[in-house]
């Protein structure tokens, strides 16, 4: 199991587009993969979950991922977080 | 565009109410093979008048009722002379309104000259108006496009997807439904005023008929009634069906709309994944229900995401004043 903190960068936050753009990385993995923020856990695979954790500019999210392909994947997605969803 | 449409085809043309022309032709047979080449009318008063300068020829002639009181006054004055340099001019044919008869001289010369003589009980302008719209139908670009179209609540969605996806049997159950069909395998599409595709069957004789593997051809009309059927309908979205593909990606948000162009118009098309499982004629009906209510201006994802960015904005101002105001406490 992998662990690694991520903050949002861009300034809208998660909102529906970088959350489909999270969702869509997520979906090429086999691991199973969390979010988690402020205590919250949420799939990484569903689109609503990720909409719903209410992630702001700034705010810190914990990507966890269990399976074969699990450093790939926090990799895949902390690189999508670092380059702010291609947004502002 | 058809290849060739000729008179006898503008007779024959199956228009009801209030696009019904009432056409029939009372002189000139042999000329009915004449083709129309001109989606237009001409209202023949300066030919009439000896003047043929820029002469509508290739043109439906059309005689009203000054026209006709003009050809009266001709023969009562014995000028009939112009008859003959008129039906030199190879006419589609000549076109009596409000019921008139042409004048003996005029009709003799029309025989003579193999012209088709045209009547209807309709006056001259509403005969226009009804003639332009059949003939722009008649000479709207035209495409056949293998696919199902059907009515879903009031929108028209054109199915398409390649064979053995399952359009008949997505739409057989949306006529379970109490939706409409159109058109099964081959609809064709016309392009009208520029901006509307009205799709039908591509051939009418088959009427609504649709092949279901395992059961064969079943008669949708006969099964399921008149109300489960129409004769043509606007295409209004397109729904494409496909297998699903694990690695494709798949519209998750909806907020941008994908169009396809057919004839030159755009369509909105969604690409809609089958695998066991999914109702695909639910998914439909809930498209068609979308596209009702994008047509009202509301975008449901537009205005889900608009809710988050406000939401989001509002998280992101109280975390900074939580902050703040802790940084005050310390300092």
């Amino acid at each position: 199991m992998i662990e690694r903190d991520v903050t949002v960068t861009n300034r809208a936050g998660i909102h529906a587009r970088p959350a489909a753009l999270i969702v869509q990385t997520a979906g090429k993995y086999q691991s199973q993969i969390m979010f988690t923020k402020d205590g919250e856990e949420i799939n990484a695979k569903s689109i609503m979950g990720i909409i719903t954790l209410g992630a702001a500019y700034q705010s810190v999210i914990t990507i966890r991922a269990e399976g074969s392909d699990e450093q790939d994947a926090v990799d895949a997605l902390a690189t999508l977080f670092d380059k702010r969803f291609e947004e502002e | 565009m058809i290849k060739s449409f000729t008179v006898l085809d503008l007779l024959d043309l199956d228009l009801k109410e209030h696009d019904a022309l009432d056409l029939h032709c009372i002189g000139g047979r042999p000329g009915l093979t004449r083709e129309i080449r001109v989606p237009d009318i001409n209202r023949p008063g300066l030919a009439l008048n000896g003047f043929f300068d820029n002469f509508g020829e290739d043109r439906i002639q059309v005689f009203g009722r000054g026209e006709t009181a003009y050809l009266q006054e001709l023969e009562e004055a014995g000028r009939t002379e112009v008859f003959a340099e008129y039906f030199q001019h190879q006419m589609p044919c000549v076109l009596f309104t409000h019921g008139l008869d042409p004048t003996p001289a005029f009709f003799a010369q029309a025989e003579e000259s193999h012209t088709p003589v045209l009547k209807t009980d309709l006056p001259s302008s509403e005969l226009s108006s009804r003639l332009m719209r059949a003939l722009s139908n008649v000479f709207a670009a035209v495409e056949t496009i293998h696919g199902v179209l059907v009515e879903v609540f009031g929108i028209g969605v054109l199915i398409l997807g390649d064979s053995g996806v399952g359009k008949s049997e997505t739409a057989l159950e949306l006529v379970e439904r109490g939706h409409r069909l159109v058109a099964d395998d081959a609809v064709e599409i016309r392009c009208i005023a520029g901006n509307i595709l009205l799709g039908q069957g591509a051939n009418r004789a088959l009427g609504h008929h649709m092949e279901i593997r395992g059961l064969g051809i079943i008669n949708i009309t006969h099964l399921f009634g008149v109300g489960a059927i129409r004769e043509n309908k606007q295409i209004q979205l397109v729904v494409c069906l496909e297998y699903w593909d694990s690695n494709k990606e798949y519209d998750r948000i909806g907020a941008e709309e994908r169009t396809r162009d057919i004839l030159g118009v755009k369509v909105p098309i969604l690409e809609i994944p089958v695998k066991p499982g999914r109702n695909i004629p639910i998914i439909i009906e809930t498209a068609a229900r979308n596209e009702r209510l994008k047509k009202m201006g509301y975008y449901s994802a537009r205005e889900f995401n608009q809710s988050v960015l406000k939401w989001l904005e509002s998280e992101n101002a109280r975390s900074r004043y939580v902050q703040n105001s802790h940084e005050e406490h310390h300092d």
